[in-house]
């Protein structure tokens, strides 16, 4: 059994809201292993997008411990949790979050930016990451200029282009029709396939249809951790076009 | 983040509001286009004395003999005589800095030429006064030492006698006049000065060999000189301390004791430069305080639209934290961009001033003179301002929290 990449032990979160103490999270433990595609479900509330930010560095838990890639990050400074986000993750959001006016590969270069990578080495890598998402003759466009799936796609590999060993993804189908979102299942099946762990938050059953293991929370809480066999989201798209 | 990307970030980030970006650097651009140009009028007036002052001789200085005192009635300088004819020739070669020494002996007199007569002042020296004073000529030229010696009958005129004496000055050279009824070969024609510093018609005089003066014009009163000293030095500093050497000279040769006062004075025209450079220091000082204040009214301004834009950018900011922007980076960022701004404000107002400057100087002939040092002082401070004004916003900026950030509509 490999060593979990990303290890959450009893995590707590409460927020103060004026005089009134929400408990986000009541104690929830989560070991996720390298390679895993794991989809993070719950209704608005149980406690899945607080989830989502503490496993992305972004916030820190009020009490409890957690592990990435074997380094307790639960308890670093702003400074550390933002080389920590740049060096192993990599984040998707639902409103794709590109810079307006700036093109695909400058969006994609922009963790490398901040990790000092040279400029040519960059736009190297950036341009290699778009290919990988099929967007490589769309260099030079900007978000305006793409349709919401291929917005997406540019998120992604801003997403990968600094070799993340966890790619985040916070509803990243929800702004998308039925079909993109099939197709952006299949690029994350393929970028997992390649080793890459992801953990996806979504309330959608049929996206979750195509992770390999369903976390589901209500209340703070785990109600349920299942492992599947992935719909392979490939056939489902030959499948939509039989259908047409 | 390294520097290069980062200012590419902030101009790019300025360029998308252009207009914007503009008016809000309105205020730092006049601020200090106006100064700029200020300074460059105020700089050239300043010249323009100083190069009035040079004409007449800055580095000089006139020595006088003391007041006299009798029944406790005080006279005016040179009174009583005390300077003696022997200090001259000590003068010259008993100290460092004086470069040129000229006794000044003057008498009103009545001159006759052409049969004309006009009554001048006539003023009995050496050759070296014409370089002491930079005095130049028209026509003809000075007379030299062995006219002093052999107490030659020529004489110099100034152009007002000229003008009085001579229909036309060209005719002067060559020509007999007679001083207090005594003929001169008239020499050389001075070229105009117009105003002496005190008001006087530069002009108005008539120049004799010291010797011939004494001897034909007034009597001597033997050993000591009835009159001034004209003493030259290289520089202004040269002059200054010239004027310590000939004090401590004179002193020491008039035998004074430590608790008797100078019986001579020695003024320089530099002091009266320096009094009419003072006031255009002041107007100097008061336009830096101006430029203080616009320079701030701009920084205000820049500091307000940061905040806008750090409000609006919220989400950027958010999405920069999360792939991995450290709270410095985002920092520095928009120190930059406001630094951008206001030195780009700061350019185009020296720009301004330029432009300003030369169009009055070319337009109404006013001396206008740009210094450098004013130059990068306006575009130093601007860059200055522009971080202290932007480093509120863009530390409100580097706290704010990813997730809200990316929360914020």
């Amino acid at each position: 059994m490999t060593e979990p990449i990303l290890e959450a032990t009893d995590l707590v979160k409460t927020y103060k809201m004026e005089d009134v103490e929400v408990r986000a999270l009541r104690g929830v433990s989560l070991a996720v292993r390298p390679g895993e595609f794991v989809s993070i479900m719950g209704t608005s509330g149980s406690g899945k997008s607080t989830m989502m930010n503490i496993l992305g560095c972004l916030d820190r838990p009020t009490s409890g411990s957690y592990k990435l890639a074997g380094r307790e990050v639960s308890k670093l400074g702003r400074g550390d949790l933002a080389t920590v986000r740049n060096k192993v993750l990599g984040f998707v959001f639902q409103s794709f979050n590109l810079l307006a006016r700036t093109s695909a590969q400058e969006n994609v270069e922009l963790p490398m930016v901040y990790a000092g990578v040279g400029a040519a080495d960059r736009r190297e890598r950036a341009i290699a990451a778009l290919e990988k998402v099929g967007l490589g003759k769309r260099l030079d466009h900007t978000p305006a200029q793409l349709s919401g799936g291929q917005q997406q796609r540019v998120a992604i590999a801003r997403a990968i282009v600094n070799r993340p060993k966890v790619i985040l993804a916070d509803e990243p189908t929800g702004n998308l029709d039925s079909r993109t979102s099939i197709e952006i299942m299949a690029l994350f099946q393929e970028l997992g396939r390649s080793g890459i762990t992801i953990v996806l938050v979504t309330h959608e059953p049929d996206i979750a249809e195509f992770t390999s293991r369903v976390v589901m929370m209500r209340d703070g809480k785990v109600l349920s951790d299942v492992t599947q066999t992935p719909v392979d989201a490939r056939e489902a798209l030959a499948n939509l076009k039989e259908g047409e | 983040m390294n520097l290069f990307s980062t200012f590419r970030v902030a101009v790019l980030a300025l360029l998308l509001n252009k207009m914007r970006s503009f008016l809000t650097v309105l205020g730092i651009i006049i601020g200090v286009g106006s100064v700029i140009a200020m300074v460059a009028i105020g700089e050239g007036a300043k010249a323009e004395v100083q190069r009035a002052f040079d004409k007449m001789g800055t580095n000089l200085l006139v020595i006088r003999s003391g007041s006299a005192q009798t029944s406790g009635v005080r006279g005016g300088a040179g009174s009583q005589p005390t300077l003696l004819w022997t200090d001259v020739d000590a003068i010259r070669k008993e100290t460092l800095y004086v470069t040129k020494v000229a006794p000044s002996l003057r008498q009103n007199v009545q001159i006759l030429g052409e049969g004309k007569n006009w009554t001048t002042s006539a003023e009995g020296t050496t050759p070296e006064y014409f370089e002491i004073r930079n005095w130049t000529f028209q026509y003809g030229g000075p007379f030299n030492e062995q006219d002093v010696t052999t107490k030659a009958k020529v004489a110099v005129l100034g152009g007002t006698v000229v003008d009085n004496l001579f229909g036309n000055p060209a005719d002067a050279v060559g020509a007999t006049v007679r001083i207090n009824n005594v003929p001169f070969e008239v020499i050389g024609v001075l070229a105009r000065k117009g105003q002496s510093a005190n008001g006087m018609d530069a002009d108005d005089v008539v120049m004799v060999p010291a010797g011939t003066f004494a001897a034909k014009v007034q009597g001597g009163l033997r050993q000591y000189l009835g009159g001034s000293i004209y003493v030259g030095a290289a520089t202004p500093d040269d002059t200054r301390r010239a004027q310590a050497e000939i004090t401590a000279l004179l002193r020491a040769r008039h035998k004074l004791r430590d608790d008797e006062p100078d019986d001579f004075t020695v003024s320089s025209l530099a002091e009266a430069a320096s009094a009419r450079q003072e006031g255009t220091e002041t107007m100097t000082r008061l336009l830096a305080g101006i430029a203080l204040v616009s320079l701030l009214v701009g920084g205000i301004g820049i500091m307000n639209i940061m905040l806008v834009s750090v409000t609006e950018r919220t989400r950027e900011i958010g999405l920069r934290m999360a792939i991995g922007a450290r709270p410095g980076d985002i920092l520095v960022q928009f120190v930059i961009e406001a630094v951008v701004l206001a030195s780009v404000g700061g350019l185009l107002g020296v720009a301004l001033g330029f432009g300003v400057a030369t169009y009055l100087s070319n337009e109404f002939g006013w001396a206008t003179k740009i210094d450098p040092q004013i130059v990068a002082l306006a575009l130093g401070s601007s860059a200055l301002v522009g971080v202290g004004f932007g480093l509120y916003p863009a530390h409100k900026a580097s706290r704010l929290d990813p997730i809200q950030a990316l929360r914020y509509e």
